[in-house]
C-alpha cells in the first residue's frame, strides 16, 4: 500500500495541464518569455542572414592533421536553428525537470549557430574557427580559482579573495620565474603566494573570526596594492631581471594529440592546463569520495554537529582553505607564466571574481563550476574570434559574455544554496 | 596623521551602535553568552575609549607595515642594505627617512593647506555616495559589487544632459543630477528586480553589470553626442559650465550633497518604517516574512536607493570638475567604495568617516608619490591594512594587550544564503 503510494506521483504525466502551483507557473513563463525574446532575435537575424555559404574550419593552421574547412548553407541552417529553438521553447513549457536546462543549453548552441550563420554570411574569406583550444585557455584559471573557491566554501569559509590570491600568484610566478629562469618554479612560487593570501584569509576568518565578505574584499585590495607597490617600486634598469619570466611552452601528449580537432585543442597545451585538468578531478575526489572531503563537507554544513562527533572543526578548515590556495596560485600562475610572461598591475582584470561567479552559478561543485567556467570560456574568446568580422562594435562585443552570464544565472540557474555553514565562523561554546 | 586617527575611531563607535541593533534578535555571531549577559554600566567614555584605542592602533600598524614595505623596497634604501656592515648607521637614517619623508608628503598633500584639504574632501565625496550605496544594501543583507558600474551609469546619463542640453544655471545642475540618479537607480534597481523575481544571486549580477556598463560607456564614447565633435578620441565633451557643482578654492558643493545623503540614509534606515523593514530582511529574511514585510520589495527598493547612490558618486565625477567623460571616469571609486562601508561598518556616519581618511590618503598619496619616489599604491596598502585591523580587534588588541570587551565587531552581510 504504501509502495503504492511513494510511486503514484511518478505515475502523473508532469505536463501542463496538472499544475496549478503559481510558483511553477511563474518559472514556467520566465522560461517562456527567455525563448520568446530569442526567438524574436533569431527572426532578425535570419532575416539579414545573407545567402550562400558560412565556412567553418575545424583545425588551426597550425595544427598538423589538416581537415579540410566544412561548408553550410547560411540561411538554412539558421532557419533550422530557429526551428529548433522554438521546438525547444515549447519543450521547456511542458517539461518540468532537468530536462528544462538541458534544453537550455541546447537552444544556447543553435542561438549561437544561428548568429553565427548570421554574422559571417557574405564574409566567404573569413571562416569560422575552431573554438575549443582558445575557450579552454581562457577557462583554465577560472577554473582553477573556482576550485580553491569550492574547497574553502565547502568547508564553510567564503572566498572572495580568489581574486587576491591570483594577483599575489601572478606576480610570484614572474618574479620567482625570472629570478630562477624556470617558468615550472615559477609555479611553485606563485603556490607559496596564494597558500600565504590563503593563510591571512584562514586566520583572519577562523581564529580572529573577522566577516568574511569583508576579509576577502580587503585581502583582494591588500593584494593589488602589494603587488602594485612592489612594482612601482622596480626602476626600470631592473625589469629585465624581475618580471620578464619564460613562459610555458606547450607539450604534446603522444597519441591523444594527434586526434582530430579536439586533440591539438585539448592535448597539446602547456603543463599547467594538464595540471588543471588532473586537479579538477582530484578536488571532485577528495571532496566527495575521501574520508577527509566528508569532513570538508560536514564541517561546512552543520559544524556543531562535526564537532560533536569528533571532528576538529577549525583544523578541517584551516587544511580546506589551505590546499584551496594552492590551485588559486596556479590559476594566479596561468596569467604570467602560463600565457604572456610578465607581471602587470591588476594582471587578473577581475578573473578572479569571475571565478567566484562560476562557482556560484556551478553550485559550489566542482565540476559545475567547471563547466560554467567553460562556458564564460567561450563566451570569451568568441569576443575575440568576432572581433575580425566588424560586424558588431567591438566595444559591445566585449560585454557578451557577461550579459550572457546574467541571463543564464537569472533565466536557467535561478535560486542557489550555499553550504549551510558557509561563511559562519565556529567556536566552543 | 594626528587628526584623521581620531575620526575613524568615533566613526566606528558610532556604527557599533547602529550595527548592533539587527543583531540583537539573531546573534548568531562568535560572541561569548556569558560575556553578553553580563549587565554592566559604561560611562560614554568607557564605551568610546576602546573603539577609540583599536582605531588608532590599526592605524599606526598599518603605517609601520607600510613602513617595512618602503624600507624592503626603495630602490636607493635597498642598495644602502647592502654596506650595512660597514655603515650600518648610514643605512638605517636612510631607511627612516625615506619613510618620514613619505609619510610627510601623504600627510601634507592631505591636511597641509587649504587647498590640499579641498583635495581631500574632493576624493572623499564620491567615497561618501558609493559606500552609502554599498552600506545601505549591506544592511540589507546585499552584498553589492556593483558600485562601479551604477556610477557609470550615473555619470553617462548626467554627462549626457551635462553636454547637450542647455538650461539655464541652478536648473540644468539638477537636471543632470537628476538623470545621474536615475541612470545610476535603474542600473542598481535591475539587479534588486532579478535578485527577486529570478533568485539571481547579486554577487554574480553586480560583477558582470560592472563589466557590461563599462562595455556601454566604451561604446558610446564612439558614437556621436558623447564624442567631442571632430575627434576620434574616447572621450567626452566638456560638461556646461551651468551643470557643474559650484566651487570655491577647490571646496564644492558635492560634498555637501554627500553629507545630506548620509543623513537622508541615516534617517531612512534609523527612524522610517521602510528602512526598519529593511533592517529587518538583512537581519532575518525568514522571520521578516513571516512578520508580513515583502523581501521582494525590501531588495529591490534597496537596490534602487544604492544604485541611486552610487549614481550620484557618478554625478560628482563629471559635474564636480571640469574633466571629460571617459572610460576612466570611475577610478577604483566602485571598489574602493566597498572597503569604505566595510571600515564604516555600514553606518551612514561611519561610512562619511572611512570617506574621508582614504579621501586624505589618496590625495596626500598623489603629493607623496610627487614630492618622494614612494608610488601611490601604497595609499591602496595602507587603506587594506587598516580595513583588516579594524576588522579584527581581535588581533589588534592582542598586540597591544588590551583586555577583550564584549562586543566583537559589528556583523555585516553574512553567508551566501542571506
Amino acid at each position: 500500500m504504501s509502495e503504492a503510494s511513494a510511486t503514484s506521483p511518478r505515475d502523473v504525466p508532469r505536463t501542463a495541464a496538472v499544475v496549478h502551483n503559481p510558483a511553477i507557473r511563474r518559472a514556467r513563463v520566465k522560461v517562456v518569455s527567455i525563448y520568446a525574446v530569442t526567438a524574436v532575435l533569431m527572426v532578425w537575424m535570419v532575416v539579414k542572414t545573407a545567402g550562400g555559404n558560412v565556412q567553418f574550419q575545424p583545425t588551426s593552421p597550425f595544427d598538423a592533421n589538416q581537415i579540410s574547412p566544412i561548408d553550410f548553407p547560411a540561411r538554412t541552417t539558421g532557419l533550422a536553428c530557429l526551428i529548433g529553438v522554438v521546438a525547444l521553447g515549447v519543450g521547456s513549457y511542458v517539461v518540468l525537470s532537468w530536462l528544462r536546462i538541458l534544453f537550455g543549453v541546447v537552444a544556447g548552441f543553435a542561438f549561437m549557430l544561428c548568429f553565427f550563420c548570421w554574422a559571417y554570411s557574405g564574409q566567404e574569406q573569413i571562416a569560422i574557427t575552431n573554438p575549443l583550444s582558445d575557450s579552454l585557455k581562457a577557462a583554465t584559471p577560472l577554473i582553477l580559482g573556482a576550485l580553491a573557491g569550492a574547497l574553502c566554501e565547502r568547508s564553510g569559509v567564503i572566498n572572495v579573495a580568489i581574486e587576491g590570491q591570483f594577483l599575489m600568484g601572478a606576480f610570484a610566478a614572474s618574479v620567482v620565474g625570472t629570478l630562477a629562469w624556470s617558468p615550472y618554479l615559477g609555479m611553485l612560487g606563485a603556490v607559496g603566494a596564494s597558500v600565504l593570501v590563503a593563510a591571512l584569509l584562514a586566520v583572519f576568518s577562523i581564529k580572529y573570526q573577522v566577516n568574511q565578505v569583508v576579509l576577502g574584499v580587503v585581502l583582494v585590495v591588500l593584494a593589488g596594492g602589494v603587488t602594485g607597490f612592489l612594482l612601482d617600486q622596480i626602476p626600470d634598469n631592473k625589469i629585465p631581471d624581475l618580471n620578464q619570466p619564460p613562459v610555458l611552452s606547450p607539450v604534446a601528449i603522444p597519441g591523444l594529440a594527434k586526434i582530430p580537432v579536439i586533440g591539438p585543442a585539448f592535448f597539446d597545451q602547456t603543463v599547467l592546463i594538464y595540471i588543471m585538468y588532473a586537479s579538477v578531478a582530484l578536488v571532485t575526489f577528495v571532496l566527495f569520495e575521501t574520508k577527509w572531503g566528508l569532513r570538508v563537507r560536514a564541517v561546512g554544513e552543520h559544524p556543531t554537529a562535526a564537532d560533536t562527533v569528533g571532528i576538529k572543526v577549525r583544523r578541517i578548515r584551516y587544511q580546506a582553505v589551505l590546499f584551496g590556495g594552492v590551485f588559486a596560485g596556479l590559476g594566479g600562475a596561468f596569467f604570467t607564466v602560463g600565457s604572456n610572461g610578465a607581471f602587470d598591475k591588476d594582471l587578473s582584470a577581475g578573473n578572479g571574481f569571475i571565478a567566484l561567479a562560476a562557482l556560484i552559478m556551478g553550485r559550489w561543485h566542482p565540476i559545475g563550476a567547471t563547466i560554467a567556467s567553460l562556458f564564460f570560456g567561450f563566451m570569451l574568446q568568441l569576443q575575440f574570434q568576432l572581433q575580425v568580422l566588424q560586424r558588431i562594435p567591438s566595444e559591445l562585443l566585449a560585454i557578451t559574455p557577461y550579459v550572457a552570464t546574467v541571463i543564464a544565472v537569472a533565466g536557467f540557474v535561478g535560486r542557489v544554496r550555499a553550504p549551510a555553514a558557509d561563511g559562519e565562523p565556529y567556536s566552543k561554546s | 596623521m594626528g587628526e584623521p586617527e581620531q575620526e575613524p575611531g568615533a566613526g566606528t563607535d558610532e556604527a557599533d551602535s547602529g550595527a548592533d541593533e539587527p543583531d540583537a534578535g539573531t546573534d548568531e555571531s562568535g560572541v561569548e553568552p556569558d560575556e553578553r549577559t553580563q549587565p554592566r554600566a559604561k560611562t560614554w567614555i568607557e564605551s568610546v575609549l576602546p573603539t577609540v584605542q583599536v582605531s588608532f592602533a590599526s592605524i599606526v600598524l598599518a603605517l609601520i607595515v607600510g613602513a617595512v614595505l618602503i624600507m624592503v623596497s626603495n630602490d636607493h634604501v635597498v642598495s644602502t642594505w647592502g654596506y650595512f656592515f660597514a655603515d650600518p648607521w648610514g643605512a638605517v637614517t636612510t631607511a627612516t627617512s625615506a619613510v618620514w619623508d613619505s609619510y610627510k608628503a601623504l600627510f601634507s598633500g592631505a591636511f597641509g593647506s587649504s587647498a590640499a584639504f579641498g583635495g581631500t574632501l574632493g576624493k572623499a565625496t564620491p567615497l561618501i555616495f558609493g559606500g552609502l550605496g554599498v552600506s545601505l544594501a549591506f544592511r540589507v543583507g546585499l552584498f553589492n559589487i556593483g558600485a562601479q558600474g551604477q556610477l557609470f551609469f550615473g555619470a553617462i546619463c548626467a554627462g549626457y544632459v551635462g553636454f547637450t542640453w542647455n538650461l539655464p544655471p541652478v536648473v540644468h545642475l539638477l537636471a543632470a543630477v537628476v538623470a545621474g540618479i536615475i541612470g545610476g537607480a535603474i542600473w542598481g534597481g535591475v539587479v534588486g528586480v532579478l535578485k527577486a523575481r529570478t533568485g539571481a544571486h547579486e554577487v554574480i549580477v553586480t560583477i558582470m553589470l560592472n563589466y557590461v556598463a563599462l562595455g556601454i560607456l566604451r561604446w558610446l564614447l564612439l558614437t556621436n553626442p558623447f564624442q567631442i565633435p571632430g575627434s576620434n578620441n574616447p572621450q567626452s565633451p566638456y560638461v556646461d559650465d551651468n551643470a557643474l557643482y559650484p566651487h570655491a578654492g577647490g571646496y564644492n558643493l558635492g560634498f555637501v550633497v554627500a553629507l545630506l545623503a548620509a543623513g537622508l540614509v541615516w534617517w531612512l534606515l534609523g527612524r522610517s518604517t521602510l528602512g526598519f523593514e529593511m533592517r529587518a530582511v538583512g537581519a532575518n529574511p525568514d522571520a521578516a516574512r513571516t512578520a508580513g514585510m515583502s523581501i521582494s520589495k525590501a531588495y529591490i527598493l534597496a537596490m534602487l536607493i544604492a544604485g541611486a547612490l552610487a549614481g550620484l558618486a557618478g554625478t560628482q565625477q563629471v559635474l564636480g570638475h571640469r574633466d571629460p567623460l571617459t572610460d576612466g571616469i570611475a577610478g577604483s571609486i566602485g571598489f574602493d567604495s566597498i572597503t569604505v562601508a566595510l571600515l564604516g561598518r555600514a553606518s551612514p556616519f561611519g561610512t562619511v568617516v572611512a570617506a574621508l581618511l582614504f579621501g586624505a590618503l589618496q590625495s596626500g598619496g598623489i603629493q607623496m608619490q610627487a614630492a618622494t619616489n614612494t608610488p601611490l599604491t601604497l595609499t591602496t596598502v595602507l587603506q587594506a591594512l587598516i580595513v583588516l585591523f579594524i576588522a579584527a580587534p581581535a588581533l589588534v588588541r592582542s598586540i597591544l594587550r588590551v583586555r577583550a570587551r564584549a562586543d566583537a565587531g559589528g556583523v555585516l552581510a553574512k553567508g551566501w544564503n542571506g
